[in-house]
């Protein structure tokens, strides 16, 4: 699914370069559940963006999903951002001003489809994250718990093959981001393929392969025996 | 583009912050609401003074035998002339793009003693010898009867069609004035109809005071021979009679054996060079209206800029979201130009609709009193003011959208994620 050689990238801060990524090789198969773990500043979060195409690599190469990313303009990065991926962050990142409902319903509108079955889409999605009764609350009515698996929602509505999620239990609670994580088992154990950035040893433990990043270079990548979320709950 | 989705999100951005939208809209209504008033304004004082000119032809001359000034070919200066009924064949023969040319004579004047008697009642009026076309080069309104026509002219019948100031002194009231007579300098005419002249101003009474008769029974009955005591000429609309003036002086000079260099032996006048100097200024005074408005305008715009510049800045992070769930730059671009077009739109709408209520009461407010004497009638603005003033709100609503919308997608999603 994911296919990544000697990926390289720098930052330019002032007069000094900052060489954040040093010659990252990994690849992530179809349906796997993987956690990056690193302390901050070790790049993970580059990782991520370059990834996600949010950001671009200086070097190496990126083939996702058989496609190749490479010097892609604004318009087919989006384009891709749209079909490939989902996004989950930290802060949620929900717009404000839109029910649940619109924001799940947001990247198909991007993809174009008619606004009836945006609704029925997206409802769907809000139904299968336990949210249904939800649906036209604004995000600032929601506990934090629930605007994650909101997010989670709108990550999926695009139907996408990799969900990328950067530290989604950031700022949630132990038993919340236990809640959070179970989604997430649930999801990826439907077959779609998972990154997650953290650097709680507790939520990687609920993945089922951890790569290690210490400035800028994997320095260990090992498969775990996966810790069941709500066993913990 | 203008799905329902667009719109709503529209709606959605702007109400978000219903005061700063309102402030912002201000702006821009109060520039627009400037400018139409101007022109407005403007329009009204152009009204009031056109109306001065009575609906008469303004591409007209007015032309007149004075004194010879030089001597030529053997004939002394000092020499008096008159134009003949010829001259007139001569002109249009060689300037033949003038529509009207009118020879007319003239009977007392002002101060003139009385000169029209009906039984008891008598008056001093100006009397004229015309041909038809005069009704087209200072417009009347026939009350009554009919004007002079070309059977008159060639049988020379002896009618008059008198204004309705000579009906108020020579008739009593209610009493029919045709099919009567009156007496003028001794010799009878028939009364066939009556006029209203629409001129106003300083001589709007003495227009009603005057008579016509057909120019070849005036001939005739004070024995004017084939002689022409001036003569108003039009030329047709395409061409200014300035432009043709000189030709028209130089036929009548050749065939009175006046020196071609003799500035002083025709007398004339061109209404169409007073006419273009009023027109002139109201050409500069609705320039001064538009850059004025559009200055004003100018700061609205620039208030909406502003605006859009934070609005974009308080997004930023929204705007990252959309772009990482695939919203391509255009999309963000057009967002953000259509908000700004909208918001110019409705603001400069609203503005439209103050300015035309207050033309409107402007008018109905003039409508109760006498105004016949102002410099000032029905301002108004037309279709085409409105649409020019819709014009100038589109580009300057995407002049306004357009350094926020590049703003909005220079900003890395990455980035833009981060802001908090």
């Amino acid at each position: 699914m994911i296919e990544i050689s000697n990926l390289h990238k720098s930052y330019r801060m002032g007069a000094n370069t900052l060489h954040v990524l040093k010659g990252i090789n990994f690849s992530v198969a179809d349906g796997e559940l993987v956690s990056i773990m690193g302390s901050s500043g070790s790049g993970k979060s580059t990782l991520l963006n370059i990834l996600g195409m949010l950001d671009e690599a200086d070097e190496g190469s990126y083939v996702l999903d058989g496609v190749t990313i490479k010097n892609l303009s604004e318009k087919q990065a989006a384009k891709y951002r749209n079909k490939f991926l989902g996004f989950i962050f930290q802060s949620f990142n929900l717009i404000g001003y839109k029910s649940a409902l619109d924001n799940v319903a947001l990247p198909l509108y991007y993809q174009g489809h008619s606004r009836s079955e945006r609704m029925d889409r997206a409802m769907s999605y809000l139904e299968k994250v336990g949210l249904a009764d939800w649906a036209g609350h604004l995000p600032n009515e929601l506990s934090g718990g629930q605007k994650q698996r909101v997010a989670i929602a709108r990550a999926l509505a695009s139907d996408p093959k990799v969900l990328l999620a950067d530290e989604p239990t950031g700022a949630l609670d132990t038993k919340t981001s236990y809640e959070v994580m179970d989604l997430i088992q649930e999801i990826n154990d439907e077959g779609r393929t998972i990154l997650v950035v953290t650097h709680e040893h507790d939520i990687a433990q609920m993945t089922k392969r951890i790569v290690h990043l210490k400035d800028g270079v994997i320095i260990e990548d090992t498969k775990v025996s996966q810790v069941r979320a709500f066993e913990n709950v | 583009m203008f799905s329902r989705d667009r719109w709503s999100e529209i709606l959605e951005a702007l109400t978000a912050n219903w005061f700063r939208t309102v402030l912002t809209a201000f702006g821009v209504l109060w520039g627009i609401f400037i400018l139409v008033i101007l022109l407005a304004a403007g329009k009204g004082l152009e009204n009031g003074v056109m109306r001065g000119f009575g609906g008469i032809a303004t591409n007209t001359m007015f032309m007149w035998t004075q004194v010879a000034s030089k001597p030529y070919k053997g004939l002394p200066k000092g020499r008096r002339y008159n134009f003949e009924v010829e001259d007139v064949a001569a002109i249009r023969e060689q300037v033949p793009a003038l529509r009207f040319i009118s020879p007319r004579n003239q009977l007392g004047g002002f101060g003139g003693a009385n000169n029209v008697v009906r039984g008891l009642n008598t008056g001093a009026f100006n009397v004229y010898g015309d041909y038809p076309e005069i009704i087209q080069q200072e417009p009347m309104d026939i009350t009554s009867g009919r004007f002079i026509n070309y059977s008159d002219i060639d049988d020379k019948r002896k009618v008059a069609v008198i204004g309705e100031g000579v009906k108020a002194v020579l008739y009593d009231m209610g009493e029919d004035p045709l099919g009567t007579y009156i007496k003028i300098n001794g010799v009878n005419f028939m009364v066939i109809g009556t006029y209203k002249k629409k001129s106003q101003g300083g001589d709007a009474e003495e227009g009603q005071k005057q008579i016509y008769v057909p120019f070849t029974a005036f001939s005739q009955a004070f024995n004017m021979g084939n002689r022409v005591g001036w003569m108003a000429i039009t030329a047709k609309d395409e061409v200014p009679i300035s432009n043709l003036k000189n030709d028209i002086i130089d036929v009548v000079k050749s065939r009175h054996t006046i020196h071609p260099e003799d500035d002083r032996a025709v007398g004339n006048f061109d209404l169409y060079e007073e006419y273009s100097k009023v027109n002139g200024l109201f050409v500069a005074l609705k320039a001064v209206a538009y850059f004025v408005g559009v200055l004003v305008l100018l700061s609205g715009i620039i208030g909406i800029s502003n605006i859009m510049l934070i609005v974009v800045k308080e997004r930023t992070n929204e705007i990252g979201v959309r772009r990482a769930l695939g919203a391509t730059p255009w999309s963000i671009r057009g967002q953000i130009l259509m908000e700004s077009v909208f918001l110019t739109i409705i603001s400069g709408m609203v503005g439209i609709i103050l300015a035309t209520g207050v033309i409107w009461l402007v008018n109905f407010q003039m409508d109760q009193m006498d105004t016949s004497e102002m410099m000032f009638a029905n301002p108004s603005v037309n279709l085409g003011v409105v649409m020019v003033a819709l014009t100038i709100l589109i580009i300057s609503g995407l002049l306004a959208g357009l350094i926020p919308a590049q703003h909005a997608i220079k900003v890395k999603p990455v980035d833009a994620l981060r802001t908090e």
